[in-house]
């Protein structure tokens, strides 16, 4: 029997691809802000409207996503008013939300509280047609913002004292952001559940920076993988009848830990390299210089030395003069560089 | 056409954090294209002066107008340039130079409006001044320290600024970059746009700054040709005001959770 036979887990895959692109594409400012942890107290916070949900028989995705987005504009206010730190005031957010789901949510009728368990942990096949049009209808807006914003939202939270004295509304922009996480993070309420919420909007942005040069390929490599593990961890948790959200944060975790050693591997087999090369020049040593025959090239802020088709760039260090070696320079560099 | 009014006007300025002040009573008006050193020891107030000028200290008392408008209350954004007192760029996630100096330009279109090639060849141009052509679309974290100064500088370059303010940007580059960046300097004041360097040594940028401010205990102490401050300053380093504790730069932003005391808020 086909996964796609299951008219609940079609919805669960589209709902899983939409959060898959959503979440990074707003985590990997989170990330660049160095404040990770912002999805994880607005998704606790989002367990208060939950349970004001529960309560009021009201939809609960309605009342989650105000009650986030009221904390993430609050959260905000106290982090530019100064007196509280962002730390203190992120803790507070923490426990204040869950400890107030917790307790409202234990006053419901008996029967409804029970499934807390699918808020907390995500329950991805209970999905309702009329769920998917809310979740593509915050997918829609939250893309454009950051299609629209996206620039601005960068300056910010890249360095935040320099958007202020240029004039960008930094104070804005913050809340927005914080509104879109807050967006985000009832949108990935089902799939992935709110205690794992944020290793999905910031996983996919930590792999993806170990790989990018840019900020703009971080961003789409992150929604690739976004989406890629989310989909993919949804039709495993199908197959092996585990839960998606665990699943798709297990599997993220597993392809950040390949991508780490890669790098890493990568990383000390170019050393190696270097150190062969360094070899090569002290083969034959004398110090590059103005006289020594071998024609200087201007490389950046410093001069390499094209010494038999390759280039040497030599920097001083604690023992004398060391060579690095500048590689891919056709070895006739252009004369009037 | 009118007179371009002054790129700088304090008139009993008193500058501060919270409701500490820091500089005051400051009287100085910096014509438009003047090039301006803006000097003193550790703890002067020198830092919290520019500060001042971007809207990131607050104006407690009198009245600053930068480019002819309250400071805070300047419409046209964008005009002024600000190079920060930072050492590196590389934030958490990989950026190019293209894309940090393309911030510089942000501000001065509005809201939602993207950058145009008009804009986009004013961040060409102005990586370009800083001699990092052949790097644009090099991540940031790739570049040495000085690059990553230069990198600062073409941001605020790239805003085309009539105004430019810069916090030691000569701190811990190397002699070369110094040399690069004075030339740059140099082109920049010579297209006319307004130089105010807060630095400690102004001997790296001495042939493109001609007037010197020497900010002394939150007042100016000598506001004149740059090399009449040279013995001020010099007096200035070998004896530093006692209520510095030693070793804590003043002027260096600092990030502190504990109790505010006076000393966090003079950054």
């Amino acid at each position: 029997m086909g996964l796609l036979d299951y008219d609940f887990m079609q919805r669960a895959l589209l709902a899983s691809l939409m959060v898959g692109l959503v979440a990074p594409a707003v985590g990997v400012f989170l990330v660049q802000r160095r404040l990770s942890l912002l999805g994880d107290g607005l998704g606790h916070v989002a367990l208060t409207g939950v349970a004001v949900g529960v309560l009021t028989a009201t939809s609960p995705v309605w009342t989650a996503l105000v009650a986030a987005i009221l904390g993430a504009v609050l959260i905000e206010l106290v982090r530019a008013r100064g007196r509280t730190s962002g730390d203190v005031a992120l803790a507070v957010l923490f426990y204040g939300g869950i400890a107030g789901g917790v307790v409202l949510l234990s006053l419901a009728p008996r029967g409804q509280a029970t499934n807390l368990d699918s808020y907390l942990f995500g329950a991805i096949t209970t999905t309702s047609p009329q769920d998917v049009a809310v979740f593509a209808g915050i997918s829609v807006v939250v893309l454009l913002s950051v299609a629209l914003l996206g620039q601005r939202l960068y300056a910010v939270s890249d360095d935040e004292e320099y958007a202020r004295a240029v004039g960008l509304p930094v104070l804005g922009l913050n809340v927005v952001l914080a509104a879109l996480v807050a967006s985000t993070v009832v949108l990935s309420m089902r799939v992935v559940g709110l205690l794992l919420i944020s290793a999905l909007m910031i996983l996919p942005s930590a792999i993806a920076q170990l790989l990018a040069r840019s900020f703009r390929e971080t961003v789409l490599l992150a929604c690739l993988i976004g989406v890629l593990v989310s989909v993919s961890g949804t039709a495993t948790s199908f197959y092996t009848g585990t839960p998606s959200g665990g699943t798709i944060v297990l599997l993220a975790i597993a392809l950040f830990l390949l991508v780490t050693s890669a790098v890493t591997l990568r990383e000390s087999t170019a050393r190696r390299r270097h150190r062969r090369r360094v070899d090569v020049h002290d083969a034959h040593p004398h110090e590059h210089g103005t006289a020594c025959g071998h024609p200087p090239v201007p490389h950046g802020d410093h001069v390499d030395y094209d010494h038999d088709g390759h280039l040497h760039a030599p920097h001083h260090t604690g023992r004398g003069v060391h060579y690095d070696e500048h590689g891919g320079h056709p070895v006739a560099a252009p004369p009037n560089r | 056409m009118s007179e371009r009014p002054p790129a700088i006007r304090l008139r009993g300025a008193t500058i501060g954090y919270g409701d500490v002040p820091i500089v005051r009573d400051v009287d100085l008006t910096v014509g438009s294209g003047e090039a301006v050193a803006v000097l003193g020891s550790n703890g002067s107030g020198k830092t919290t002066l520019s500060r001042g000028l971007l809207g990131l200290a607050t104006v407690l008392d009198g009245e600053v107008q930068v480019l002819g408008a309250p400071v805070g209350r300047l419409r046209e954004r964008g005009r002024v340039g600000y190079v920060p007192q930072r050492h590196s760029i590389s934030g958490a996630v990989p950026a190019t130079v293209r894309e940090v100096a393309g911030v510089g330009r942000l501000a001065r279109l509005g809201l939602f409006r993207r950058l145009g090639a008009t804009d986009r060849r004013a961040v060409v141009d102005a990586v370009a001044a800083v001699g990092l052509a052949d790097r644009l679309d090099d991540p940031v974290a790739a570049l040495s320290g000085g690059q990553q100064r230069r990198v600062l500088v073409a941001r605020a370059l790239a805003a085309e600024p009539e105004l430019l303010i810069m916090d030691e940007p000569t701190a811990g580059v190397d002699a070369a970059s110094q040399e690069a960046l004075a030339d740059t300097l140099a082109a920049i004041s010579a297209s006319g746009t307004t130089l105010v360097v807060v630095t400690h040594e102004s001997a790296p940028l001495a042939g493109v700054l001609t007037r010197a401010v020497v900010v002394d205990h939150g007042r100016i102490a000598y506001d004149g040709p740059l090399s009449g401050a040279a013995h001020h300053d010099e007096h200035l380093h070998h004896h530093p005001p006692e209520r510095q504790p030693a070793g804590y730069r003043m002027d260096q932003p600092t990030v502190t959770s504990g109790p505010r005391t006076t000393a966090d808020r003079e950054r």
